[in-house]
């Protein structure tokens, strides 16, 4: 056994409004930089829907994550010498469009413009060329709410078993939200396909990260990495993605899209894992079992075995004790309503989700669906969402695992109803779905209060462990004595300049006493 | 000391000192700008042939050179390679990979300048720098018809001088008088071959230093730890 620790979430998608709140605080504080305007290390899907990038899910076109060859473990791109000989050109790198070309707007215009007939418009300038665009035809969230037309939404590789058909007709359309960073893998393809070894995971909290002054460019964990998290900054020539907000975990705070957002559906906490296992769990042959292969892998952070070769592999007791603590271990494992994102991909991603109801009031209200006994709450069968489509988002297809935890949601709130608004604790609905009084309050407790310190369990960084006198580096963080973060001074520098400044629309809007 | 002295007995060094030099101190404070610098993100359009081609055959002309070239004379003759074969082969796999880094180069090139997107992106050095490696090309495939000439009249002199010569500038002992009486168009092609040496340190080409050959050898997962294991 070698314990590990993972700095883990969770997503609770059941109470997502959509609201990108967490896209745009991530976007302030990380990717507003030239070359990374199309970059969004967290971004809010709607779902079903072919995403950001488009088809990021279909490893046909990508070839990210991995694949078992002869029942061993490979990445799904080829070999290691199949990477090396497309090196040169990478077949299958994403382009730009399949994101989409940033743009910004000339909105000074707005207020320049002469006096007209028409109302002055706004037009897009390309962020890349500063030329202007004729037409926007594609963004990072273009399919906002189910725009666009049934059948380009349907591509969506989640509905590829599905009887289509059924789903494009009005009356039976259903839609959820999709928040998405990067996964944190325990089996990362990216760090595994980079040929300079510029991507690594951290040992301490498990945070995947670029080493920006080794990263060559070379762009093979962009296309390897099945969730599309890895990108590349065009102006740096240098991979970029979601660093964990690290220098914020670190000191124990959440990362800036947990901190912000506003449904509290984030969740961060420290996992236990046997790095051991990784390889042979990744390995199970049959993907609708890797789900179970991944709760396999985590260790119980109660068991005094696994605290004493937590402790004899070099954890601090004070994580230890957060992985008691740990959110994201009540819901993953405790009562199984979380779950990792297409586990096919191999990649054991540590960003967990707890699948969405979608309660359906105005039909119940008519008699439509059949409800639980309380006459008010549905039966997770009879959702919106077909629950096959959760499970090919969460465990590969097998809708077992899904029910259940619908299930235990669902009777969760029937017996608080139960308590609130009848007066009895009805303790049959939890008996049906296989759970505790105590646990259905804790559930409670977690996911519809969700109080900051019980959504945020974050030790802190143990920067002692690599500083003999941590004390002479206190109160520098930020600062350096390098030039990581200076443009550059000198005009005439020999090496490749540093351009910084984006595209940004130049022309300035008159000021309010000039009007 | 004349133009010719200069050329081929000084301008060697500087173009090897700044090459060794520059890279190293490029690699010691700028790491971030040591890059491939690929534009194959903003368009992949027909990046697959020409990069390949152009890559495929520089790295071919490369080591052919570099085998060609610096391999003493009596090496060849112990194998019992013969002058002539010697330039036979060169001829041959000139030919050949120098028209593929050609073709692969121009579209490139063109892609460089006329692509949009690619142009926003691109720094001056970076046009200059494969402009001048497609001249460097075609003046190198421009000593083909000579060589064919030398080797029809069965003789090899000229392709030994110039590898006598750049042996005596890697042995510290440069002979420029060896390439006084060569046609120019090799003496153009060494020019221009010797001065991308120069320019190196201060383009992309640096990331030819790191050929992550590595890569094949290594374990997949890369876990990096604070403190000392």
């Amino acid at each position: 056994m070698k314990v590990r620790a993972q700095f883990a979430f969770v997503f609770n998608l059941d109470k997502c409004i959509g609201c990108h709140t967490c896209s745009v605080t991530c976007k302030n504080v990380w990717s507003n930089r030239k070359g990374v305007e199309y970059a969004w290390f967290n971004n809010v899907e709607s779902k079903p829907g072919i995403g950001y990038p488009k088809q990021w899910e279909n490893q046909e076109i990508w070839r990210g994550g991995w694949e078992l060859k002869n029942g061993k473990l490979q990445l799904k791109s080829g070999s290691k010498l199949d990477r090396l000989l497309n090196i040169f050109a990478n077949p299958d790198l994403p382009e730009i469009d399949d994101y989409y070309e940033p743009f910004t707007f000339d909105y000074a215009h707005l207020q320049n413009a002469p006096l007209s007939e028409a109302a002055p418009t706004a037009r897009p300038v390309s962020q890349i060329t500063g030329e202007r665009m004729e037409k926007i035809t594609w963004g990072p969230n273009w399919e906002d709410d189910l725009a666009g037309e049934f059948a380009k939404r349907s591509q969506d590789q989640n509905m590829r078993n599905l009887e289509k058909a059924i789903y494009g007709k009005f009356e039976n359309t259903f839609h959820m939200y999709l928040p998405r960073i990067c996964n944190h893998c325990l089996n990362p393809a990216c760090v595994a396909s980079c040929p300079s070894g510029s991507l690594y995971k951290r040992e301490e909290d498990g945070i995947v990260l670029v080493d920006q002054d080794k990263c060559r460019g070379w762009r093979m964990c962009i296309s390897s990495c099945p969730y599309k998290k890895v990108f590349y900054n065009w102006e740096s020539g240098k991979a970029e993605k979601c660093i964990g907000c690290y220098p914020r975990v670190e000191s124990g705070m959440p990362t800036i899209c947990s901190e912000s957002c506003v449904g509290r559906i984030r969740y961060n906490g420290i996992m236990l894992y046997d790095a051991d296992k990784i390889e042979a769990l990744a390995s199970t042959p049959n993907e609708q079992d890797l789900y179970q292969a991944q709760l396999d892998i985590f260790l119980d952070p109660n068991d005094p075995e696994v605290i004493a070769a937590a402790r004899r592999d070099g954890i601090q007791e004070d994580w230890i004790i957060a992985a008691q603590k740990s959110p994201i271990y009540k819901m993953a494992v405790d009562w199984k309503i979380a779950f990792p994102m297409h586990p096919e991909f191999r990649t054991l991603p540590m960003v967990w989700y707890v699948p969405p109801l979608s309660p359906v009031q105005s039909a119940i209200d008519q008699g439509l669906l059949p409800t639980e006994a309380d006459g008010c709450i549905p039966r997770a069968d009879t959702l919106r969402l077909p629950l096959k489509y959760l499970a090919n988002l969460f465990t590969a297809g097998k809708e077992e695992p899904v029910r259940t935890a619908l299930n235990r949601m669902i009777a969760m709130r029937s017996y608080m109803r139960s308590i609130h608004v009848e007066g009895v604790a009805n303790v049959e609905v939890l008996n049906n779905a296989g759970i505790t009084e105590d646990i259905a309050k804790e559930m409670y407790r977690y996911m519809a209060i969700a109080n900051y310190e019980d959504r945020f369990v974050i030790p802190t960084g143990h920067e002692e462990v690599r500083l003999d006198d941590f004390h002479a580096f206190q109160g520098q963080n930020g600062f350096t004595f390098g030039n990581d973060s200076s443009p550059g001074i000198s005009p005439n520098s020999l090496f490749p300049e540093r351009r910084r400044e984006s595209v940004e629309s130049l022309q300035q809007a008159p000021a309010a006493d000039e009007l | 000391m004349d133009l010719h002295q200069i050329v081929f007995g000084v301008y060697p060094y500087l173009c090897i000192a700044t090459f060794v030099l520059g890279s190293w101190i490029r690699f010691d404070h700028e790491q971030y700008t040591w890059k491939s610098d690929s534009s194959q993100l903003l368009s992949k359009n027909g990046m697959r042939l020409a990069s390949n081609f152009f890559h495929i055959g520089v790295i071919a002309i490369f080591f052919g050179h570099f085998v060609g070239l610096l391999t003493p004379h009596s090496v060849f003759t112990a194998l019992g390679v013969s002058d002539m074969a010697h330039q036979g082969i060169a001829i041959l796999a000139g030919a050949i990979f120098g028209l593929l880094a050609l073709i692969g180069g121009l579209g490139l090139w063109l892609r460089r300048l006329f692509n949009k997107r690619v142009r926003a992106a691109s720094r001056w050095m970076d046009i200059n720098i494969l402009g001048w490696i497609l001249l460097t090309l075609m003046m190198g495939l421009s000593t083909l018809p000579f060589s064919v000439g030398h080797a029809e009249h069965g003789d090899a002199t000229i392709m030994l001088r110039l590898a006598e010569w750049v042996q005596s500038v890697v042995t510290l002992q440069p002979n420029p008088e060896l390439l006084r009486h060569v046609d120019t168009v090799y003496k153009m092609h060494l020019f221009l071959g010797m001065s991308v040496f120069l320019f190196f340190p201060f383009t992309r080409l640096v990331h030819i230093w790191s050929a992550p050959v590595g890569y094949l050898f290594r374990a997949y997962q890369i876990v990096r730890a604070k403190r000392a294991v």
